[in-house]
């Protein structure tokens, strides 16, 4: 029989090859990595730096580890090239390999956006272990750091980095932390925090050029003002990885387009994680991948499951002040409304019919986020007399 | 007493010493938790924690 073939070898790759083997101990799989295969948490590339842990340090489970564990077949510093959907097969660097089914979990590139310059090819970006490792080496002997970009990913390295005694900038064109994820009066709250750890906050403008320096490089910023740095990191966001998918005639939007039961327009042929748009909504955060996980191995096993996705709250990692968010779509009718507020805010999202289906607490509300996560789908008045005041 | 590992964020769960700020009461053997429990850090369940060798 012609083994399940996965591609990738990230969070999404190896939770749904966990899950498989919990119920199914013999089926054929084999799993292509582009690396080493080693099993890392992704999570930690941005946490990791003032915890002083380095690449390896990262590794929880080496690819032998993980093989002999999990029983199945890893091929590295694999690429593959195309996919024959008519005859299930491969075309990769190491010859053809067939598959009976296929588990696409690729992720995703960082957005990249053309810069003037000199040196605008020196700008970075962290998306695994090994641009972790170069950025750790790069970074020896250096104080300055700009960031561009003041999401969650930005947010949390700034918040590492500055920790760790780096002077920081962030550079973003939004008006505010994570705007992209939560409301003014809750982004706002990092920016006390963060600045008073080190980080020098340039929102409502972007780089256009980065030139080499005397020492590091001078970024000239959208509002004509510069400012210096050793290393410049690029954190605007990730693109889902689309190119193997859209050649071999998948249905592709922002990412590969797949049903509740993780298909792709080809039946034998399923994706998760942030290379994956799954109805509609690509979500490239760790609990939809383990949700998502779980119901596509039931499915790989042979009990065809749609993933059912509960309230999944965000954890931005800035130990300075502490963010959980349940985002909610930019369209949601309804409105935030503040619950409380003290050193942090706690908002809700209420939608058209007065129910909670977001929140945001950060600071000391941060800590809710389970209680809160049990009020989502409820009125507000229900669900916590406290709040009424 | 035996270290549990959480395999997305590698946050720690040790049984001896619990985690009192959750309510957990040091010596709280793993079978003893709540299954509807999440990791702290990463908010993953329960059954994404792997029982490691220390």
């Amino acid at each position: 029989m012609e083994p399940i073939i996965v591609v990738g070898s990230g969070l999404a790759g190896y939770s749904v090859m966990r899950e498989l083997r919990k119920l199914d101990r013999n089926v054929p799989v084999m799993l292509l990595s582009r690396d080493s295969g080693d099993y890392y948490s992704k999570p930690m590339l941005s946490n990791a730096f003032a915890q002083g842990k380095d690449a390896a340090a990262l590794v929880q489970t080496p690819v032998a580890e993980m093989t002999g564990q999990l029983g199945i077949t890893v091929r590295t510093h694999i690429e593959v090239q195309g996919i024959d959907v008519a005859r299930k097969c491969l075309a990769t660097t190491q010859g053809e390999l067939s598959y009976s089914r296929l588990v696409l979990a690729m992720g995703a590139d960082p957005i990249r956006i053309p810069m003037q310059g000199d040196a605008a090819d020196a700008v970075r970006s962290v998306n695994d272990i090994a641009d972790y490792a170069h950025l750790r080496e790069a970074m020896q002997g250096t104080k300055r750091i700009a960031i561009m970009g003041g999401g969650l990913i930005g947010c949390e390295f700034a918040n590492d980095w500055a920790t760790a005694g780096f002077a920081v900038s962030v550079i973003d064109p939004g008006p505010y932390p994570l705007a992209s994820l939560m409301p003014q009066p809750a982004g706002s709250q990092l920016l006390p925090p963060l600045a008073a750890i080190g980080v020098d906050w340039h929102f409502g403008t972007s780089v256009s050029r980065v030139d080499s320096a005397a020492t590091g490089y001078t970024l000239t910023l959208a509002d004509g003002s510069q400012l210096q740095a050793d290393i410049v990191l690029s954190a605007i966001g990730l693109r889902p990885r689309v190119a193997l998918a859209q050649a071999a005639g998948l249905a592709v939007t922002r990412g590969i387009k797949v049903d509740a039961h993780l298909r792709s327009s080809d039946p034998a042929i399923f994706a998760l994680g942030d290379c994956a748009e799954i109805e509609g909504r690509v979500q490239p955060f760790v609990l939809p991948i383990m949700h998502a996980a779980r119901a596509l191995a039931k499915t790989l096993a042979g009990e065809d499951t749609a993933v059912v996705f509960p309230a999944m709250p965000v954890v931005v990692k800035t130990p300075a002040h502490p963010v959980a968010v349940l985002p909610v779509a930019r369209d949601a009718a309804g409105g935030w409304q503040t619950l409380a507020s003290g050193n942090g805010i706690k908002m809700a999202f209420l939608d058209a019919s007065d129910r909670i289906s977001g929140f945001v607490l950060t600071g000391e509300f941060a800590a809710e986020r389970s209680e809160m996560t049990k009020r989502v789908g409820m009125p507000l008045a229900a669900s916590s007399k406290a709040d009424i005041t | 007493m035996k270290v549990w590992q959480c395999v997305v964020c590698g946050f720690i769960y040790d049984e001896k010493v619990g985690l009192p700020e959750e309510g957990i009461k040091p010596g709280t053997a793993w079978a003893d938790i709540p299954e509807n429990w999440a990791c702290p850090d990463c908010g993953v369940a329960k059954a994404d924690f792997e029982m490691i060798e220390v």
